[in-house]
């Protein structure tokens, strides 16, 4: 085995008789065990804490459009609905807008230039969440109720079938707004990823793609990018995480409304995270805390369904390729 | 072994006259502020393999990636002087690139398989250029990959990616790849460098069997790869073309002391 | 419209929707800083710093917010960086094939996108609710649990970066593994790992949803861990979302001092790590 293959354990000397090495060895393995186990902790505490409302509720509790505190009845489908539907919004958005900017900074940006675009992007990721929120509303909200919304409604309310999705009173908040500002948060996370898999593709393959006599688009489309899917469908799987997690960003936005009674974007509406950041305070501590609790659990399966549902279509991915050239 | 060869080319032919194809006139090339071609004269005749030699950095390479403009891609690579493909000047402004490169193919040192399946891989090249129905484009898959003496071993596994194949396989594929456009020209920058001895020679005599239907220009490193399958061998040296004549000639008997140094192994 | 035509065509559409989508991406980041920098620094002052939150309509300004938010941070930084380090070194140079580093690695990967709101409810149903009452030692733990697994996958990959043949040179000399480890591995990769610290950092600076349940907020100066405390991104929630203007600025300041913050700590990672790389 030559000094490549060799892991840093291999290196080491095999006897553990020194007390020294074998202490710190148990440290480092007892801490990465920890790390374990506050996964397993995670879940079973989310389980403990909302045990009063899976009793009460069980499955229907996932269906159920009621939110009523005083009544206690409570239902997740509202904020599930609009976790879903703002993350939806933000990955239609951020996955063409995100593949544009990996394109300009690879391959149409003067060299001299990319470095500094591809940091501002970065910067952007580096904004925290609160930023966004309090700028989405005293700032973008009452100029998109203005002038974004109407315009919207003129195009793309106008067409069959998806028109009624931009239909309603124009309040600037909302599902759609909550959609959008998730979407720039969470573009330069895909755009950078992007950027660095089309970054790394073998000059050799480009230039054979434009020695047969493609364009750069075609070039691009056709090679690059098949070539990187399993980069890019990493990244869009971490913004997708991102979305459905994000707190503050969108309980700023959403409009903190637990009904829905039309597929209006424009709606107010309720994600998980906004129901329990606004409502976790106040919350009496029995049912209506167990139930949001257990908001926080749907979402913490969520996000672990679409991680690891990702890590597997990755693996599949990779072993479909065969040897790589 | 070549001497016969050589002449029942040209007087068996078909194409009986030699026709250059490609010329180089006063050509130089820079990276950056770097000379790196200097005042290049040369042609390449049609219908013949023409094989460039010298030691590593020479820029025979380059030469050779000036043929397709590859170095367009690159802002710091320029090119000055003439450039002539049948007789226009590939250096002008308003020259398209696509179809220059549809015209004249290259295949690169490490095989490169597109993430398609080995039909895709072929017939992708074949649709940018032309518009054939689906019948036309599979009968051209199966030609170019006879031409390559690949079909026998694909023809039963056209849609497995085309990187599952082994290395030889896998440059065998790019050859029938750029051969599928049908172009006139085939650059091939030391196309057997990554590959075993037995690929080696199968793809050596694939050059030999190509060689009736398209001009060859090869990049190689090994001398005995362009004394083999070349009909004409230019020699390089720092970036000037030292000495350029038919492959026997050249290797028997040097008209530069130079090449008769390089080629005898006193140095390179 | 013949085939090479219509493809350059696609071709040119492409390549300048790219620049549109460059051009969105720059008018936000440049229209979020603007904003920030317009409404933030008419906020600024030095009271700012020296006087405490205020009840609506009076003046003040954020001093215990600041001190809170500087405390949390600094704690949860300093408890969960060791156990980041010592699991990434683990992953690193003991269980790269073994069971445990495997489960570990992927556990990591899971937590580091786990929703940040959700570590917050674990806190709260694992401490807060069986202490009684919110705390900013709550808040502390709740930070600390999202430094870590960004500690360790940093820590783990800058590891991983050093050559064999370092740790060889360093056995060949007699040396134990755990002196291998710290006094040549981890000093070779101490840039990147000191990196990966500050990043984290300036990821905990700017969360507001874990402190909500844990350290929730106080409007008075309270250093005391066993007590809410004020801090920056719970106070600026409650400004923002009121209809009171005053707070309202008052939010819009420290959203500036934040974001000034975690810029400011994004650069000087980027300098700090170029540096080291060149060398």
């Amino acid at each position: 085995m030559n000094a490549q293959d060799a892991t840093p354990d291999d290196l080491a000397p095999k006897e553990r008789h020194n007390i020294g090495d074998l202490v710190f060895f148990n440290l480092t393995r007892g801490f990465a065990a920890f790390t374990l186990l506050l996964l397993a902790g995670i879940i079973v505490s989310l389980l403990i804490g909302s045990w009063e409302s899976l009793q009460k509720f069980g499955f229907s509790f996932l269906f159920s459009q009621q939110w009523n505190p005083p009544a206690e009845d409570f239902g997740a489908l509202i904020p599930i609905y609009g976790t879903v539907v703002t993350s939806l919004i933000a990955l239609i958005i951020a996955v063409p807008v995100s593949f544009g900017i990996a394109l300009f900074l690879t391959e149409l940006s003067p060299v001299w230039l990319r470095r500094p675009l591809g940091t501002a992007i970065e910067l952007l990721a580096a904004i925290p969440s609160i930023v966004y929120g309090m700028w989405g509303l005293l700032v973008f909200a009452p100029i998109f109720a203005q002038y974004g919304q109407p315009f919207i409604s003129a195009t793309l309310g106008n067409l069959p079938l998806i028109g009624a999705l931009f239909a309603g009173p124009r309040i600037g908040i909302g599902l759609l707004t909550a959609g959008i500002i998730l979407a720039i948060m969470i573009i330069p996370f895909i755009a950078s990823v992007m950027r660095d898999v089309f970054d790394v593709t073998p000059a050799m393959i480009k230039e054979s793609a434009y020695g047969l006599g493609c364009t750069t688009w075609e070039v691009v489309w056709n090679v690059v990018l098949p070539y990187t899917k399993v980069g890019v469908i990493g990244g869009i799987m971490l913004g997708l995480g991102r979305a459905l997690g994000e707190t503050m960003a969108v309980t700023f936005v959403i409009g903190n409304t637990n009904f829905i009674n039309n597929i209006s974007l424009y709606s107010p509406g309720n994600s998980i995270t906004s129901t329990l950041a606004n409502e976790f305070g106040e919350a009496t501590p029995g049912l209506y805390t167990a139930s949001l609790i257990e908001l926080g659990l749907i979402l913490f399966l969520i996000t672990l369904v679409v991680l690891v549902f990702s890590k597997l279509l990755l693996m599949r991915l990779a072993k479909q390729e065969g040897t790589k050239a | 072994m070549n001497m016969n060869d050589t002449q029942q080319v040209i007087s068996a032919g078909g194409e009986g006259q030699l026709v250059p194809q490609i010329e180089c006139r006063n050509f130089d090339f820079y990276y950056g502020k770097f000379h790196a071609l200097k005042n290049i004269n040369l042609q390449i005749y049609k219908k013949r393999v023409t094989s460039f030699i010298g030691p590593s950095g020479c820029g025979k390479s380059t030469l050779l990636r000036t043929m397709n403009r590859m170095y367009d891609l690159y802002p710091e690579q320029r090119a000055t002087g003439e450039l002539l493909l049948d007789g226009n000047n590939m250096l002008a402004a308003g020259v398209d690139l696509n179809t220059l490169r549809a015209k004249v193919g290259m295949v690169f040192q490490k095989p490169t398989p597109f993430p398609m399946s080995i039909f895709e891989n072929i017939a992708f090249g074949v649709r940018l250029h032309e518009k054939l129905s689906k019948g036309q484009v599979e009968e051209r898959v199966e030609w170019a990959l006879r031409k390559a003496a690949l079909w026998d071993e694909v023809k039963n596994i056209l849609t497995r990616s085309g990187m599952s194949l082994s290395g030889g396989q896998q440059q065998r594929l790019c050859i029938a790849r750029a051969v599928a456009v049908k172009p006139e020209v085939l650059l091939l920058d030391e196309p057997t460098s990554a590959l075993d001895p037995i690929s080696t020679m199968a793809i050596e005599e694939l050059v030999n069997e190509l060689k009736g239907e398209f001009t060859i220009a090869i990049v190689t490193h090994n001398m005995q790869q362009a004394a083999r399958i070349s009909d004409y061998t230019a020699y390089m040296y720092l970036g000037e073309m030292v000495e350029f004549g038919e492959t026997d000639q050249v290797f028997i008997k040097p008209k530069n002391k130079q090449t008769e140094d390089y080629i005898t192994g006193r140095f390179g | 419209m013949n085939l090479l035509t219509r493809r350059k065509l696609i071709n040119q559409t492409a390549l300048t929707l790219s620049l549109f989508a460059m051009s969105f991406g720059l008018v936000w980041l440049i229209w979020i800083l603007w904003t920030t920098l317009e409404l933030g620094i008419s906020g600024l002052s030095f009271s700012l710093f020296t006087q405490m939150t205020p009840a609506p309509g009076n003046s003040g300004g954020l001093a215990n917010a600041i001190a809170g938010s500087a405390v949390i941070v600094g704690l949860a930084t300093l408890l969960g960086t060791p156990i980041g380090i010592l699991t990434g070194i683990y992953l690193a140079e003991y269980g790269q094939h073994t069971w445990l580093g495997k489960s570990t690695r992927f556990i990591n990967d899971i937590l580091l996108s786990a929703p940040s709101i959700v570590i917050g409810l674990f806190i709260y149903a694992v401490y807060v609710a069986n202490v009684g009452k919110f705390s900013a030692f709550s808040g502390i733990l709740a930070l600390a649990l999202i430094v870590i697994p960004v500690v360790v996958a940093t820590t783990e990959n800058m590891l991983r970066l050093v050559p064999n043949t370092l740790r060889e040179a360093a056995y060949a000399l007699g040396a134990p593994k755990r002196i291998v480890i710290m006094s040549v591995t981890l000093k070779a990769s101490v840039a990147g790992v000191i990196t990966g610290v500050l990043l984290a950092v300036a990821r905990i600076t700017g969360e507001t949803a874990p402190l909500l349940f844990t350290a929730l907020s106080n409007q008075f100066w309270s250093l005391d861990l066993n007590e809410p405390m004020a801090n920056l991104p719970v106070t600026i929630f409650k400004f923002a979302m009121s209809p009171f203007a005053d707070w309202q600025q008052l939010a819009w300041a420290g959203v500036f001092l934040i974001t000034l913050g975690v810029l400011g700590l994004n650069i000087i990672t980027r300098i700090l790590f170029r540096n080291k790389h060149q060398q």
